[in-house]
């Protein structure tokens, strides 16, 4: 049976209160999102992209979802638990989705510059809003329509032209709650001509012993020239669904730089689908995941060069143990009418356990002859050789494969452009592959009154 | 053709004699090769697109069980044989046509196929003389002559032309070994054990929409058993054609090598031109005991439609070999360049420990033509082996598309793969298209994939006209070169007709 049913009747049961608690602007497509889910169906096991990850199974269970905005009674003291400290950031939250800032957010942020909820941003910019709100989320994509659906509140960002900010943004997305929950997130990005800024998202799930299911859907607007990079980083529970999608359209001379970071989740599905529109456009998209026990990490990405001069990036590692499974899909389409494109996608995978699955599926659409295209996948194990070679030097063989693994994970991380960050993730790589939990505690820095700033 | 094909096998002859004076004459050959090249580039049209004009017997249009009866009545099978085909084909009526493939096919009417032809014979003919003599002035015209291929070669052919094998040669020296290559008709009258117990046993009729449609209607095709410890002395050769207008083609092959056996067998294909488009839905089954090895070569051409697309041959076919015995070995090479649809995968299933699989393909696309063409490498036994060369060539406004599935189960410890699948483009109205799946369930095994797209490289082009060679010969060159890993794995007298055939195929793709 479609788990479809089950929104389709809380939506129209209690379509007013969902509207009550929402903007003009979102309530504006959900007649579209509703009629798209009662001819649609989610994809299954048995759908080309959906064959590791059975959607329909994913939104079966019976989740909760704070339609009438309940305040969780989040723990803030305890909420953040930043993993990135020494780095100088504007700060906003996200606890469940519901979405705060901290109080020095807006200190020193350059003109024009507009940053927040859509609730609270509705009245004054709610025009603005609703010329980018879902313009590049298919809104016939089923995960999509559920999201627009019954997601209430979202976190819009607005970089004017020729604005950089100085800062990158920091957005800590937090689950917390007793009963399992349906959170639906919804952030749009816009960067006008010529502007220039850096993000990242944390995803924490405070309650480990809670179901979760986690959708969200993000549209990035590159304008002319502008650059923008997004680093996101998944440190959830076991228990945690999560069901994202990024849309992002780049204009001409635009330049994009997308890391999606896996280091602890449940079951991950991340879609990134990234349409250059304008000539000499950059792309860089990456990824990584380390997972372990039944981990489940899914990524897709889909690149479309709708014209000439451009050239994109495409690189994914993965390291799998326990009965973790693990899938690529990666596809890079070049239009008839589009020259000069260069493209290079990869993916490098390691199985450690013997019941551990990797997928993959590089592709490549090329309908015009004057390009550079190139993949290459690579499934194997650590190198026996250089294990040996340091065992023979004095090195344990647990230390060797750590080394190995490290410097296996290491070409992602250096694709990084902020440096504290990159600092920082080679040590939570690190964390993570001794097998701890990256908590805030063990990292010894003192970040812990940031959360004292946080605004009610 | 017919000069040509003669030409190599004296090549081969000599060979075995005098290595240096063979290479001298294969120079010659080659510039020989070159010259008709450039003649045959001012005629661009679909080379042996020629009708024979003799007798056939054709049953009406349409497909039921009565038909599946009446086919099965006229080859005088067995009950058993009549229960397969109707099975196959009530479960093919739960079918739909599969979509999946990056393909464009206009919708086939399967009522409006006639499901059998075959020449008015009543008996096989004994010796070469009985042949029909339009019959065997097709295989002239395709240069593949029986009377040369007795005198000169040494390859046995089993010629099928629409559906009913006419002629067989070197039989008698084959059966001294226990060898059988026959008819497949022939076979479930002769060795209805040895068919029963294989045919289906890799394809089964619940394979797929047109494994199933194939197993309901086929008509004949060829049946080879290798018995223990014996290697094949000669090529095994088929040439197909369709030949009557409108008669779909659904052979079967089934090719059996027992323990420690031996056998290359060849597969070529050219079809007359015609206006209507035609269907082909073949099965090839191949079983390989411990130890056994099997090559199978295709080259493939059939007719793939005028320049604006009319016309030409569905190619839809069922290739899946199953190495079962440890150590056993299967190598598939292809070299397409015909049909205006091609859409097959020939795949190995490597379920014997140490065995190993090969898949070697040229795809060239012109013109309206698609392909979408690759091959599955599924790895069941320990330390099995696969190796994946793919070369996929795209002109004028074809599409082009590789899809592969390597797939390692949880016990095939220690299995390696290595696939590189590189795509050249000749213009840019066409497209080349990769879409590998690689599913690895343990951690022991190594596979590699890798894949390039990238335009002709106009340096060499220009290199080649600066010395007098003309572009359209350039690309011949090129592509050849390009190409020439996979022709390497052909048998002698395949590599040569492949190597013309690429040439021939891109004629009139440079603009």
């Amino acid at each position: 049976m479609s788990s479809l049913k089950q929104y389709i009747d809380l939506f129209k049961e209690s379509r007013s209160t969902i509207e009550a608690h929402s903007t003009e602007v979102m309530n504006s497509l959900r007649d579209k999102a509703i009629n798209s889910l009662i001819s649609g169906k989610l994809p299954a096991k048995g759908d080309e992209n959906y064959e590791i990850t059975d959607l329909n199974e994913t939104y079966a269970p019976d989740y909760g979802v704070n339609i009438n905005r309940y305040d969780f009674g989040a723990d803030t003291a305890n909420a953040f638990r930043c993993d990135v400290p020494n780095m100088s950031t504007w700060l906003y939250f996200s606890f469940n989705d519901t979405y705060h800032s901290s109080r020095t957010a807006s200190i020193s942020m350059p003109d024009g510059v507009v940053i927040g909820s859509f609730n609270r941003l509705a009245k004054q910019y709610g025009k603005l809003i609703s010329t980018y709100y879902g313009k590049l989320a298919p809104i016939e994509n089923t995960q999509v329509a559920l999201n627009t659906l019954l997601a209430q509140d979202g976190l819009f960002i607005y970089i004017p032209k020729n604005t950089s900010l100085e800062k990158p943004l920091q957005l800590v997305n937090i689950l917390n709650a007793t009963i399992p929950v349906m959170v639906n997130r919804r952030i749009l990005i816009v960067l006008e001509e010529n502007a220039h800024a850096k993000m990242l998202a944390c995803d924490h799930t405070q309650s480990q012993e809670t179901d979760f299911l986690n959708t969200q859907v993000i549209e990035v607007y590159a304008g002319k020239n502008s650059s923008f990079d997004f680093y996101d980083l998944e440190e959830s529970g076991e228990r945690t669904h999560r069901i994202s999608s990024m849309w992002v359209r780049q204009e001409e001379g635009s330049n994009v730089l997308i890391n999606g970071i896996t280091l602890v989740n449940g079951h991950t599905r991340n879609d990134y689908s990234i349409d250059v529109v304008g000539e000499n456009a950059e792309t860089h998209l990456y990824g990584m995941a380390i997972a372990g026990n039944e981990q489940h990490i899914d990524n897709h990405t889909e690149i479309n060069h709708n014209v000439g001069h451009c050239t994109s990036n495409e690189l994914f590692k993965y390291i799998l143990e326990d009965r973790s499974r693990g899938a690529f899909c990666g596809r890079i389409k070049v239009a008839p009418n589009a020259p000069r494109i260069e493209a290079y996608q990869g993916n490098r995978n390691i199985c450690m356990s013997p019941e551990a699955k990797m997928y993959s599926k590089p592709q490549l659409e090329i309908y015009t002859d004057d390009v550079k295209c190139s993949h290459g996948s690579t499934i194997g194990q650590l190198d026996q050789d250089a294990i040996f070679y340091m065992q023979a030097r004095g090195i344990s063989k647990q230390e060797a494969r750590m080394l190995l693994m490290q410097a296996f994970m290491a070409d992602v991380i250096s694709t990084v452009r902020m440096d504290s960050l990159k600092d920082r993730l080679r040590h939570l790589v690190d964390k993570r592959l001794y097998g701890k939990l990256a908590l805030c505690q063990q990292c010894g820095s003192d970040c812990h009154d940031i959360v004292n700033n946080i605004e009610q | 053709m017919r000069y040509d094909t003669k030409v190599c096998l004296y090549v081969e002859t000599e060979l075995q004699d005098d290595e240096m004076k063979s290479s001298e004459d294969k120079e010659k050959n080659k510039k020989k090769e070159n010259e008709e090249i450039i003649q045959n580039a001012a005629n661009s049209d679909y080379k042996y697109g020629f009708v024979t004009d003799i007798d056939m017997h054709i049953i009406p249009k349409g497909l039921n069980e009565d038909v599946i009866r009446y086919i099965s009545q006229t080859k005088n099978e067995p009950e058993w044989m009549l229960d397969f085909r109707l099975n196959a084909y009530r479960y093919w009526l739960t079918l739909k046509v599969p979509t999946w493939a990056h393909l464009d096919i206009p919708e086939i009417d399967f009522q409006d196929i006639s499901y059998f032809a075959a020449p008015k014979q009543k008996e096989g003919p004994k010796s070469l003389d009985e042949v029909d003599p339009e019959v065997r002035k097709t295989f002239d015209k395709l240069g593949i002559s029986l009377e040369e291929q007795m005198r000169l070669s040494g390859i046995a052919v089993d010629a099928v032309m629409d559906s009913v094998s006419v002629k067989t040669t070197y039989k008698e020296r084959l059966a001294e070994l226990g060898v059988i290559f026959c008819s497949i008709s022939e076979a479930i009258k002769d060795y209805p054990d040895l068919v029963k117990k294989y045919l289906g046993s890799v394809v089964n009729y619940r394979d797929n929409f047109y494994a199933a449609l194939n197993s309901a209607v086929f008509s004949d095709g060829s049946f080879v058993y290798i018995p223990k410890g014996v290697r094949c002395p000669m090529e095994l050769s088929t040439y197909f054609r369709i030949n009557a207008k409108d008669t779909g083609q659904f052979e079967r092959t089934l090719i059996v090598a027992d323990d420690d056996a031996y056998v290359s067998y060849l597969e070529g294909c050219t079809a007359p031109m015609r206006d209507e488009n035609q269907l082909h839905a073949a099965i090839v089954e191949i079983i390989v005991e411990d130890r056994a090895e099997v090559k199978y070569s295709t080259v493939q051409n059939w007719y793939p439609g005028d320049k604006d697309g009319k016309g030409g041959i569905y190619n839809f076919v069922t290739k899946r070999g199953l190495c079962r015995g440890d150590f056993s070995k299967l190598s598939w090479t292809q070299v397409e360049t015909g049909s205006a649809i091609t859409w097959k995968y020939p795949s190995c299933i490597l379920q014997g420990d140490n065995s190993v699989g090969e898949f070697y393909s040229v795809a060239v696309t012109n013109n309206h033509q698609q392909a979408d063409t690759g091959t599955k490498m599924i790895h069941m036994g320990k330390n099995t082996r696969s190796t994946i060369v793919s070369k996929g060539i795209s002109a004028g406004l074809s599409q082009n598309s590789y899809r592969g599935l390597v797939k390692v189960l949880p016990k095939a410890a220690n299995s390696r793969n290595f696939t590189q699948c590189d795509s050249l483009l000749l213009t840019d109205t066409c497209g080349a298209h990769t879409f590998p799946y690689i599913d690895v369930q343990n951690d022991t095994s190594v596979v590699e994939h890798e894949a390039t797209t990238s335009k002709i490289n106009e340096e060499q082009i220009f290199y080649c006209n600066q010395r007098g060679i003309s572009t359209e010969d350039a690309i011949g060159l090129i592509v050849n070169g390009y190409a020439k890993e996979v022709m390497a794995k052909l048998p002698m007298e395949f590599a040569f007709e492949a190597q013309k055939l690429l040439s021939i195929s891109l004629e009139g793709s440079v603009g």
